[in-house]
């Protein structure tokens, strides 16, 4: 049997991405490995194939600097409608920082400049005149405390309708004021948890390839390829656990 | 009655660093304040006398390594030079270092080189507006202090923007080239950078994801005429361009950024010395700087060598790693504190595969797991990973015999490592 492919596609990784996300990248094509997939890892820059997108299995995004954020805004809304049709579907993403605040309807700036969305989340950000920065730790339905780092300016708030990713347990979370974190609509999360996220917290991760791998093949379960994977694995998942007991202990 | 009053407060804040010493503290920033409170003046009062003005050296890598280099060069031309010591690179700690330096209420030097951290460099210069200042780099370093790296390019471009002598920038470094037009109408701007054909043995930020993507290499990139230029390296051996002659020489120090910070230290004091510079001799001087403390450090324990090398962000990890010697056991040493970056996510950024050749590898500090499980992502088999820095350091020289190894280390494992270290080599247990 040959084995199942995987795409985990990057947005716009020259530009967003910052605070080692790419590390969530890495951890997803790892684990993906391990659970027998045949894993591709491809970049999505401005101006790009869109059929990178339209075949993407997972789709991973992080933040950037501000002058950054202002480049991929442009093609953002070019292939929103894309973007929108594929989370709509299913498609399991993961945004974080700069990408979830584009993935919500607008991003006002400091200036007073707005920058538009594509609206995934029905939320919106304001440049806020403090950093939210230090160890954060939330409560997610369904997976148990995710640990992580925030570090934004921006204050996310969320419609009536839009439900958190979780609860803030410790940090400041969407705005520092409502007690959410993040946001969620199906398979899609979006988040200010850096970290990276996904390395310390791989019941996210499996939740997001459980996500992918269902809508490709119709197959939810995740299973190890063969004994020494599954031994590879729980090594991973030892180390993580041990290392998020140290960062959810940490001051801020 | 400035002087006397300037006079007054260094006598005072002599006082207050020695009653520190006697209660066994450090005596390096308290002192300051109080001179501080006392003479808001002190900074322009006493650097502001000094005949060859005051020099800053700042960015986010080398600062420490080349504002040594700059003090050895310039004493080698025959100034006297204070300078502020690693770690108090912050104005209250180049007040402190002053106090403690002065004579009779001056400080006995020709020219001040101070090393200062981006957001103390904008306040410093606020007091006292440089002669001359060297800009070294814009990283990712401690981003969960200054929030992002165009907020860390705007405080330098207050630094650049104050200097009313000299300003020496980096070609290679987009952020910092674009200060050039921050400088005023009078000031001279001196370039230094690396010529292209070394680039691959220098990565930068923008090249992290260059597997994915096209990225630019630096040969395109238009030296500025009368830059001092790293134009060769090989091993440590390095040959610098300057007016467009070579010279060549044999560092003490290791790694390409530090040849290449080399280059950053020879074009200031080009710079500063303006007809007194003597390139050949120089470049010979720059062969003779040591390493500054954690810098590449090697200790000597027995019969065998321990590379000590602090590490705090992505590209200076990633250079750090490239120079390392294949095989070689290394212990990774990771704190969290303030002075580390509370934020770990950067290690993420650093590929790990030159570790992964089958050399013992463990980790150590606050930050040990996640370390280690930075590692086990990239394949990389961590034999041990313990907070207990002292424990973990015993442990890891006991089970290496008498191999050589390597320790890489944020700053605050640092300084405990290092006490660990100087206990080992008086004999201590």
């Amino acid at each position: 049997m040959s084995a199942r492919g995987l795409r985990v596609v990057q947005l716009y990784p020259a530009e967003m991405n910052i605070y080692g996300d790419q590390g969530n990248a890495l951890v997803l094509a790892r684990r993906a490995g391990l659970y027998g997939f045949d894993v591709s890892v491809e970049a999505y820059e401005p101006g790009g194939d869109r059929r990178v997108l339209e075949t993407a299995d997972v789709m991973l995004g992080g933040g950037g600097q501000d002058s950054g954020q202002g480049q991929v805004v442009d093609d953002l809304m070019a292939v929103g409608p894309v973007l929108r049709e594929r989370a709509a579907a299913g498609v399991p993403m993961l945004l974080v920082c700069g990408l979830y605040q584009l993935f919500g309807h607008e991003f006002r700036t400091g200036a007073g400049d707005v920058l538009a969305g594509i609206g995934v989340f029905d939320a919106t950000t304001v440049a806020g005149t403090k950093r939210l920065i230090g160890n954060v730790v939330i409560d997610v339905p369904g997976l148990g405390h995710v640990v992580g780092y925030e570090n934004h300016s921006g204050l996310t708030t969320l419609n009536a309708g839009q439900q958190p990713l979780g609860r803030v347990v410790a940090g400041d979370g969407n705005n520092g004021r409502d007690g959410g974190e993040g946001a969620r609509v199906g398979n899609v999360v979006g988040t200010y948890l850096h970290g990276p996220v996904l390395p310390k917290n791989p019941a996210l991760a499996d939740q997001l390839l459980r996500g992918a791998a269902g809508l490709r093949y119709g197959d939810e379960v995740l299973t190890t390829a063969d004994a020494a994977m599954a031994a590879e694995l729980s090594r991973l998942d030892a180390v993580a656990e041990r290392a998020r007991a140290v960062a959810a202990g940490r001051p801020r | 009655m400035p002087v006397l009053r300037t006079y007054a407060a260094s006598l005072l804040g002599k006082g207050v660093a020695g009653l520190m010493r006697l209660r066994g503290g450090h005596g390096s920033a308290f002192p300051g304040l109080v001179v501080e409170r006392l003479q808001p003046r002190f900074l322009q009062d006493v650097l502001g006398a000094l005949p060859l003005g005051t020099v800053v050296v700042s960015g986010t890598n080398g600062k420490t390594t080349t504002t040594k280099m700059v003090v050895e060069l310039l004493r080698a031309a025959g100034l006297r030079v204070f300078s502020n010591p690693s770690g108090s690179n912050f104005t209250r700690g180049v007040v402190s270092a002053a106090v403690q330096a002065m004579r009779g209420g001056r400080l006995d030097a020709d020219i001040a080189v101070v090393e200062l951290d981006e957001a103390y460099a904008v306040h410093f210069v606020r007091q006292l507006a440089p002669r001359a200042c060297l800009l070294l780099n814009v990283l990712r370093d401690q981003l969960d202090r200054f929030g992002e790296i165009d907020t860390t390019a705007r405080l330098l471009r207050q630094v650049a923007a104050s200097t009313v002598g000299q300003v020496v920038l980096n070609v290679g470094d987009p952020r910092i080239a674009a200060l050039a037009d921050a400088v005023g109408a009078d000031v001279q701007v001196s370039w230094f950078g690396v010529d292209g054909s070394l680039a691959p043995q220098f990565p930068t930020d923008e090249q992290l994801h260059a597997d994915a993507i096209e990225v630019a290499t630096r040969d395109d990139a238009v030296m500025p005429e009368g830059a001092v230029v790293l134009a060769g390296l090989v091993g440590q051996h390095a040959t610098y361009l300057i007016g467009g002659r070579g010279h060549e020489v044999d560092l003490s120090l290791y790694g390409p950024h530090n040849a290449l910070n080399g280059a950053a230290a020879l074009a200031l004091t080009r710079a500063v010395l303006g007809e007194r510079f003597d390139a050949a001799a120089q470049v010979a001087a720059l062969g003779r700087v040591k390493a500054a403390f954690g810098r590449g450090e090697i200790w000597h324990l027995g019969g065998r060598a321990l590379r000590l090398t602090l590490v705090k962000n992505p590209s200076g990890f990633r250079l750090a790693l490239a120079g390392a010697t294949p095989g070689t056991p290394t212990l990774i040493a990771i704190n969290d504190e303030h002075a580390d970056g509370r934020d770990v996510s950067w290690l993420w950024d650093v590929d790990f595969a030159p570790v992964a050749s089958g050399a013992l590898v463990r980790t150590t500090g606050v930050r040990a797991d996640d370390m280690a499980l930075r590692l086990e992502y990239d394949g990389v088999r961590v034999d041990d990973a313990d907070a207990d820095l002292g424990r973990s350091l015993d442990r890891f020289l006991h089970d290496t015999a008498d191999r050589d190894v390597q320790v890489f280390s944020t700053y605050t494992a640092m300084l405990k490592l290092r006490a660990h270290l100087k206990a080992l080599e008086q004999g201590r247990p």
